[in-house]
């Protein structure tokens, strides 16, 4: 028992500390009361450090008491359960406990009142379990840190593997001086404390475990003691000090190390829990019951009945008080937390949470307004009262000058903002808003600044990748043109072979045999004629008998050729089908050997080979004509008939045009001479005959019904899309020019009218309207798509014409009609 | 007379070895880049918008370090143009934009009326929309830097630029009166 004692008596001080007045008494009376259940509670999703929880259950659902309704998202997060059965009747922004006011997702549950619970797993032989689902367990059953801050449990037991936990604190130090929390659940709940104890125990295999309890606790103590039995865990009383109860300072009042600046208690060895995070770890896994309550300290001057609480998670607090006793005409600040690092609550909406500790509300007298600040006179009094060792007053002048470097090396963010420092301060300066403005604002500028270093990042990816595409198009380019070159090279080359073996373009009609002979004799004529050239400008018996060899190869393949044809006579008869082609193919057979003849016939001394083949050209041509007359006749003559009168009323169109521009060109001369002005008078008749032939042949040709049947269609259609794109263009143009309203405003109305004659030409034309391959998921019907259409058209340029500032009020009127009308007609066809 | 040849040729020797240590040193240690232009980037917040008149927040930079103005950022606002000043040691101007400064922003792409074009997707310059031809577009909020870029292209107005509101996560605390601002009858209460 001694060398507990003298354990006991081993403990260290912090530096610094204040001792503002103990109001404790107040709450720590009565023992801990149920409160009364309410009708609604709501359930921040963020009643933690970390990533918000996410919903899990929705609007209506009912759920039962213990029910998990949101997941934890990501690691540092921690779900949330229902802490009483009821149906969820809303999710969304609430009230939320914050010093901004600001609303905050939650799920509300109206209660149902039956209490009815979720089935619970118990694990009474947790000493078999894993660590890993131990810590699961803790983790599912939503544990964050108790003690004020709200640090996932699970998280901080997650031990890094490289830092061996040697010793655990339980933090039973409530050093706020109102709070009482704590203390009466220590003196109510140790055997669950130890039994929490025994878990944490369990799981980090610590060497030592050591129950700090400030000496103004004595039931707590006596609890906790006899609680302990034959545990040897050490349970370490001290002097009460504010803030003794800051993690930091209680593990270097309880060890005498301290925590190096920026650091974690992991960093050295050590792992901090509060008291009423223990009864939490052993309600859920000895009970099986996620923390779906907590104990509240209800406070202050204005309660009738100050006390503590044990109260279920999303409570509003409005409800709490009455149930205290809350005078409101007394009432002056309520505070969540205790006076020293509470915040003033904005209303009594917001629920209790799993950090509420405390809530004081608190009489104007009891908390007086704190008077105005005063210059600071450089008293040092704040640096006394430090409990981190810094320099308040330094950090003070540089948070006024935001020296935020300054700010960093004097180690703003070791500050713990216990407010000791404001409290001694004579001037009253409120010093610890300075420190949350100045972290808030590096902290903002750190994120703004990692954001500016990803977007450059992303920027620069961006621009790196845009410059590769760009170069593999170049390399694509390239190596395509290069792919061209050399098949063009490669073409070149085998060119002159195919040049060979091309076949001369077929006629139809003739075989390949044929065809062949007729190519061999026009070569021999060539060859012949060349030779008889030379022969007759130079002659020389060696020539004279290259004619006469050359003459008979010609003769000879004429010849054959010649046999040839008549034996398969009907070459030209062969044409399969009395068509155009065969006429006109006809027709040129007929009009080329009359060519031939007439050259020959041309010829003054025509040699016996040439008047031979004089006869025979002749009579071939005989024969073609012959032909051509019989496919003429057999020609459904009409067919051809409107191409030539189409042809000739071309032809006379394009005549009277050039007589036209003749005409002009000669008009305009000044100085016309004579020969000019009776070549003038001539065009003009010309001109006038030229004019009238157009008439009479336009007077024939019924212009429209002339026309192809299937060119008449898209015509009316294309004209008025021409008319429209005119018309904007127009428009567009006037707009651009600065043109005035009321020459807009006609041009506007021209637009609409072009536009519902292409509507109605589009009617008219009764052409399915252009198809558009869209890639939707489900299936949309075409009238769908085109009241969607219409009204993203519609839409689009209302928008255009709120943009103009100086846009008519009528037209941004039919417009809005123009949206109404599509929008409704397109739910009237969603609706059918 | 020797005393002062030997002097000459000693300052000489000296002056060519210097200049070779020096020579060497210009080869050995040459900086990448243009330093300062880095530095000023580094300041900059790379919202890549444009509105300073360059193609992104590096060529800005460049300018800068060319002797460019300093006051043509109006995402970073007053306190870039503070940085700017602190760093080039120049007057701190007011900012050069016609709207001043403009909180953050964040675009906003209503999915119902994306036709998919991907024009915005090509205008952004982080990347931060994602898509595909004919499908719906939306905005990755964690990588926009409000730069506004992609409204301009969008044929059927379906984007929008949003003010980044405060949430309980971002809000802070706000400095409270310096006391030199307290009015009279306050003074007189604490005194």
């Amino acid at each position: 028992m001694s060398a507990l004692h003298k354990a006991e008596a081993l403990i260290w001080d912090i530096p610094g500390g204040i001792h503002p007045a103990e109001r404790k008494e107040l709450s720590n009376r009565t023992p801990i009361q149920p409160a009364p259940l309410p009708g609604r509670l709501t359930l921040p999703l963020n009643q933690h450090i970390g990533a918000p929880a996410e919903p899990v259950v929705a609007v209506g659902e009912r759920v039962l008491k213990g029910q998990l309704i949101a997941a934890a998202n990501g690691f540092v997060s921690v779900p949330v359960h229902a802490p009483t059965s009821g149906t969820v009747s809303f999710i969304g922004p609430q009230p939320y406990p914050h010093v901004s006011g600001m609303l905050a997702p939650a799920i509300v549950i109206d209660s149902d009142g039956l209490e009815e619970w979720i089935e619970l797993t118990p694990q009474p032989d947790y000493r078999h379990l894993e660590s890993s689902t131990l810590v699961e367990l803790i983790r599912q059953a939503g544990i964050s840190g108790l003690g004020g801050a709200g640090f996932p449990t699970a998280v901080k037991l997650n031990a890094r593997p490289t830092q061996k936990i040697h010793t655990l604190i339980i933090n039973g130090t409530e050093c706020e001086p109102y709070i009482s929390a704590d203390d009466l659940l220590m003196r109510e709940r140790a055997n669950e404390l130890i039994s929490g104890i025994d878990i944490l125990v369990q799981l980090i295999q610590p060497d030592q475990v050591l129950i700090g309890i400030e000496d103004n606790k004595p039931e707590a103590i006596a609890a906790v003691r006899s609680a302990l039995n034959e545990r040897s865990y050490q349970l370490k009383v001290f002097p009460t000090k504010y803030p003794s109860g800051g993690e930091k300072q209680l593990i270097q009042i309880l060890t005498g190390v301290e925590v190096p600046s920026g650091g974690l208690p992991a960093d050295i060895g050590m792992l901090c829990q509060n008291v009423g995070t223990c009864v939490a770890i052993h309600d859920a896994v000895l009970l099986g019951k996620p923390l779906i309550s907590r104990i509240t300290t209800l406070t202050g001057e204005a309660l009738a009945r100050p006390m503590n609480v044990e109260v279920l998670l999303g409570t509003p607090v409005g409800e709490l008080l009455e149930f205290a006793g809350l005078d409101r005409s007394k009432l002056n600040r309520l505070i969540m937390g205790g006076p020293m690092m509470g915040f003033t609550l904005p209303d009594f909406a917001v629920p209790v949470i799993k950090t509420t500790n405390c809530l004081l509300a608190s009489t104007t007298a009891e908390l007086p307004a704190p008077p105005p600040a005063m210059p600071c006179i450089r008293c040092g009094e704040c640096a006394e009262a430090c409990p981190a060792s810094l320099l308040p007053q330094q950090l003070h002048f540089f948070a006024i000058g935001q020296e935020h470097e300054q700010l960093k090396a004097h180690n703003l963010f070791d500050c713990i903002e216990c407010g000791a420092c404001a409290y001694v301060c004579p001037s009253s300066i409120p010093l610890v808003q300075y420190y949350r403005a100045a972290k808030g604002e590096i902290r903002e500028l750190e994120q703004k600044q990692l954001k500016a270093e990803q977007s450059k990042q992303r920027f620069e990816l961006r621009q790196e990748r845009l410059r590769r595409a760009e170069e593999q198009k170049e390399a694509e380019r390239q190596a395509r043109a290069a792919k061209a070159a050399q098949a063009k090279a490669a073409q070149a080359q085998t060119a002159p072979a195919a040049a060979d073996s091309a076949v001369p373009p077929a006629k139809p009609g003739q075989s390949d045999e044929q065809k062949k002979l007729k190519i061999e004799a026009s070569m021999a004529q060539v060859a012949l004629k060349k030779a008889e050239k030379q022969l007759a400008t130079h002659a020389s018996p060696e020539l004279q008998a290259q004619v006469d060899a050359l003459r008979s190869a010609a003769a000879i393949a004429q010849q054959a050729l010649d046999s040839a044809m008549a034996a398969n006579p009907p070459a030209l008869a062969a044409a399969p089908a009395v068509d155009d082609g065969a006429v006109k193919k006809a027709k040129i057979d007929a009009a080329m050997l009359r060519a031939q003849v007439r050259k020959l016939e041309k010829l003054e001394a025509p040699s016996d080979e040439q008047h031979s083949e004089l006869q025979q050209l002749r009579s071939q041509l005989e024969v073609a004509e012959k032909l051509l007359a019989s496919l003429e006749a057999q020609a459904p003559a009409p067919a051809a008939k409107p191409a030539a009168d189409d042809g000739a009323l071309k032809k006379a169109k394009i005549d009277a045009a050039m007589l036209r521009a003749q005409v002009r060109k000669l008009e305009k001369l000044e100085a016309p001479s004579d020969e000019q002005q009776s070549e003038l008078q001539q065009l003009r008749s010309q001109l006038e005959t030229a004019e009238k032939l157009l008439a009479s042949l336009e007077a024939q040709a019924p212009v429209a019904p002339a026309k192809a049947p299937e060119a008449e269609t898209p015509d009316p259609l294309k004209k008025a899309k021409i008319e429209l794109a005119m018309k904007r263009a127009e428009l567009k143009k006037a707009e651009k020019a600065g043109s005035d309203e009321a020459t807009l405003g006609s041009l506007r109305a021209a637009l609409n009218a072009a536009e519902q004659a292409l509507h109605q030409a589009e009617e008219a034309s009764g052409k399915p309207v252009p198809e558009l391959v869209r890639t939707d998921k489900k299936p949309i019907d075409e009238t769908t798509r085109a009241l969607k259409t219409e009204v993203a058209f519609a839409r689009a340029d209302l928008r255009k014409l709120e943009r103009d500032d100086n846009s008519a009020a009528d037209a941004l009127a039919a417009a809005r009609q123009r949206l109404a009308d599509a929008e409704r007609q397109l739910q009237e066809h969603a609706g059918s | 007379m020797s005393l002062v040849l030997i002097a000459v040729l000693a300052l000489l020797a000296l002056c060519l070895v210097a200049g070779a240590i020096l020579g060497f040193a210009a080869v050995r240690f040459k900086v990448e880049g243009n330093p300062i232009a880095e530095q000023i980037n580094a300041l900059l917040p790379q919202t890549q918008c444009g509105q300073c008149g360059y193609p992104g927040c590096k060529p800005y930079a460049e300018a800068i370090a060319g002797g460019d103005k300093i006051n043509k950022c109006p995402p970073g606002g007053e306190a870039t143009i503070q940085a700017l000043a602190d760093l080039l040691d120049v007057e701190a101007e007011p900012l050069d934009a016609v709207e001043g400064e403009k909180p953050q922003m964040v675009a906003y792409i209503r999915e119902a009326e994306c036709i998919g074009c991907t024009k915005c997707i090509q205008a952004c310059p982080v990347d931060a929309i994602v898509g595909a031809a004919k499908q719906m577009h939306t905005v990755i909020v964690s990588e926009c830097t409000g730069c506004d870029l992609c409204v301009e292209p969008c044929p059927v107005d379906c984007i929008d630029m949003i003010e980044v509101g405060s949430t309980v996560q971002s809000w802070k605390w706000e400095k409270p009166l310096p006391p030199g601002q307290l009015i009279a009858s306050d003074r007189e209460q604490a005194a």
